[in-house]
């Protein structure tokens, strides 16, 4: 079955962005230029955290509004870049609600989680989980 | 250091003529390697002998490290400057996003040149910078308010550090503080008043880059050893469940938990204030620093009511530690968690830093006791033990004062001894308030002989209680040589920029690992030597603005109350601080 990212309880969430390091190590890189999942203050520290995490969309807004199709569907939910059809115009950016479509400014291509939890595995509290879905189209 | 790492960039922004440059300096981290050892040397090129602490020829130098942004618990900021507060060296350290949004900017120092003629806070954005017109938040009442603006109005959520100062520093009170992301602080030694004497109200930094490593297996496995032993060690389990509070009850147990300006070493409300208790009955969330796991930021939810408004309540959220816990509880004599997190909550809003606040505050109230000073001194302010709310009215005076007497509480407890007497009971060490550990003599030679006379210095107090739990005899040469071997490690820390909350994780042996994914090649004698060579050149520094550790006054109330220890002995004392500073 595939997987998507879960945002467990947020309320645990410590603010640490030991997801967002996770992700661009998984590149084999330091720093956060390669996250697909952000971390930040929910206005101001003291009201806790908000976790950025792609959902996995069974109908993604992303995708809708790519004008050349470089984003393509993942059943049951998701989606993947092909980066050779990609024009860079930011539209998937715009179109997500949640600000999941993180964008890689050197490439000026989107950044989009591809659901492998390595994140996960590195969350102390246990904020993040990877989840099966059930691919309903089988 | 691999030839794309930014961390040689050092930012130069120029507040007079606002305007800013970006310096290449691999020569600065070869030697120094960040942080401490970094800023030190920068601080001898940019400081001039006998500068002025709040003119404009006194810089302020940030520095990170080469781990920043690549390994959990590298999540320091070192702040480096001349300190108006002693006259001397300045050096605070800050966590909260700050380490990780300087590095993430391309930077591995920043240094803050000259004074502006009008507010402005600085926004440095990657490559850019902005200076920004401050002069509207200027004087605004409370720092939460003005960390707010400037949260709503600058970008990069997540990604960046909002360094701020209150109206403390906008007034110069020597021991102002300067705040990060809420609840992190540079805390001691007066930086606040140093950016309000540049009329630098914030700092805000923001970035997001990817950091080079020599090798991305190597780099991974590294990563998870030092990740899981964050998580796992008990070491840090400790910091994470009751937090750095944990200590007050341990500490007060043994009789060395400073209770009313250390006229005892215990406390009758140390249960109630304890964090047991707090994190019984208070703990509303616990926060990180950025890339840090352990979480040990602790935060108390406050409900207060509105006395005149039925059913208005307001929920504040406060950090609390054991420092806070120990200057504006058990020194003061507050027994009340509300009255001492509001007098906490005062502090925060007005940007002061808490412990020197809290022993200032409990000399003048000894001092009013005594009959040394007088109600017209204190402004009709009848200072008592454990009365909070007149405690606030005091802490308001010390940033807007309405008279000498108040001016000079602003200035440190040294300095208003020195002008209205109370001395043997004036708890400063080296110029600077002491910390929340009357544990023996070792913690009174850190507080004395440490180069920022800071307790974290060479962590004096944790070497009496070792003695103390032991039964061992600690000797003067030895205890000057274990803090003399103590403080130089923890300049390498301070070059790394690891939290020292996480020294035992960091050993030499895997500190030379984790350099070597970033292609720096240490053997554990060289990090010695290095730390060796970053605290002589702080102690040059020290001699040369003045300072004689001959001179380093030891107030008689120490020796008076008894520690776990015995009675601390001023000889002991004297014989240790000469062995520390031997051949200097």
């Amino acid at each position: 079955m595939p997987n998507r990212l879960s945002v467990i309880d947020v309320d645990r969430c410590v603010g640490c962005q030991s997801c967002m390091f996770a992700c661009a190590r998984r590149l084999g890189e330091g720093g956060l230029a390669s996250a697909c999942i952000g971390v930040r203050s929910a206005g101001g520290i003291r009201r806790g955290f908000v976790v950025v995490v792609c959902r996995a969309c069974p109908d993604p807004p992303c995708a809708r509004v790519c004008p050349t199709d470089a984003l393509v569907l993942r059943p049951p939910g998701g989606v993947r870049l092909r980066a050779e059809l990609c024009i860079g115009c930011g539209n998937c950016v715009q179109a997500c609600p949640f600000g999941a479509v993180f964008w890689d400014a050197r490439q000026h291509k989107p950044q989009i989680c591809v659901y492998c939890g390595y994140c996960a595995r590195y969350c102390p509290y246990d904020v993040l989980a990877l989840e099966e879905v059930p691919d309903v189209a089988q | 250091m691999l030839p794309s790492d930014p961390l040689r960039r050092v930012l130069v922004v120029d507040l007079a003529r606002r305007r800013f440059t970006v310096e290449d300096r691999p020569d600065l981290f070869e030697a120094g390697l960040g942080g401490a050892g970094v800023a030190i040397r920068l601080l001898e090129e940019e400081c001039p002998s006998g500068a002025d602490p709040l003119g404009p020829e006194n810089p302020v130098i940030l520095a990170v490290g080469p781990l920043v942004g690549l390994f959990p618990l590298a999540s320091k900021t070192v702040a480096m400057f001349k300190s108006p507060h002693t006259g001397n060296l300045g050096e605070s350290h800050a966590g909260g996003r700050s380490a990780v949004a300087i590095r993430m900017a391309g930077y591995g120092a920043i240094v803050l040149r000259g004074a502006s003629s009008t507010p402005v806070y600085v926004v440095v954005d990657g490559d850019d910078v902005y200076f920004r017109d401050a002069s509207a938040l200027w004087g605004m009442r409370s720092a939460y308010t003005v960390g707010r603006v400037i949260r709503e109005r600058e970008r990069g959520a997540g990604m960046r550090t909002i360094i701020r100062i209150g109206r403390a520093g906008e007034r110069m009170v020597t021991y102002a503080c300067v705040t990060t992301e809420t609840y992190r602080h540079f805390g001691r030694l007066g930086l606040g008043a140093v950016f309000g004497s540049k009329k630098l109200k914030g700092l805000v930094v923001a970035g997001k880059r990817s950091l080079p490593v020599s090798n991305p297996r190597l780099y991974r496995e590294t990563y998870d050893t030092v990740f899981r032993a964050a998580v796992d060690s008990p070491l840090m389990q400790k910091y994470h469940e009751l937090g750095t509070a944990m200590n007050v009850l341990p500490l007060d147990a043994i009789g060395a938990l400073p209770t009313r300006n250390l006229k005892s070493g215990r406390f009758e409300g140390a249960e109630t204030i304890s964090g047991e208790s707090l994190a019984a009955n208070y703990l509303g969330r616990r926060v990180a620093c950025a890339h840090c796991p352990v979480a040990c930021i602790h935060l108390a939810a406050l409900r207060l009511p509105y006395p005149n408004d039925p059913y208005f309540y307001k929920t504040v959220m406060l950090g609390y530690d054991h420092e806070p816990i120990y200057a504006m509880g058990s020194m003061l004599g507050i027994a009340s968690v509300p009255g001492m997190l509001q007098l906490i909550d005062e502090a925060e809003a007005v940007g002061l830093d808490v412990m020197s606040t809290g022993v200032v505050l409990a000399w003048a109230t000894e001092a009013l006791e005594r009959g040394i000073i007088s109600l017209q001194e204190t402004d009709g302010l009848a200072l008592t033990w454990g009365d909070w709310e007149t405690y606030i009215e005091a802490v308001r005076r010390i940033v807007d004062p309405p008279n000498d007497f108040y001016r000079a509480l602003g200035r440190g407890v040294e300095h208003a001894a020195s002008l209205y007497g109370g001395a043997n009971f004036a708890l400063a060490f080296g110029g600077n308030e002491m910390a929340g550990y009357h544990t023996g003599p070792a913690a009174y030679l850190t507080y004395l002989t440490g180069a920022r006379h800071s307790h974290l210095d060479s962590a004096g107090y944790s070497l009496d209680q070792r003695a103390a739990s032991r039964g061992e005899m600690l000797t003067p040469e030895g205890v000057a040589d274990a803090l003399r071997a103590e403080e130089e490690w923890r300049q390498v820390l301070a070059s790394l920029v690891v939290c020292f909350f996480a020294r035992g994780v960091y050993t030499p042996e895997f500190v030379e690992r984790a350099l070597a994914v970033v292609g720096i090649e240490r053997s554990a004698d060289d990090l010695a030597r290095l730390g060796a060579d970053a605290l002589r050149r702080k102690h040059a520094f020290k001699t040369r603005e003045g300072f004689d550790p001959a001179r380093l006054r030891i107030p008689d109330r120490i020796l008076e109350t008894p520690s776990p220890l015995g009675a601390v002995d001023r000889e002991f004392l004297e014989r240790a601080i000469a062995q520390f500073f031997r051949g200097e």
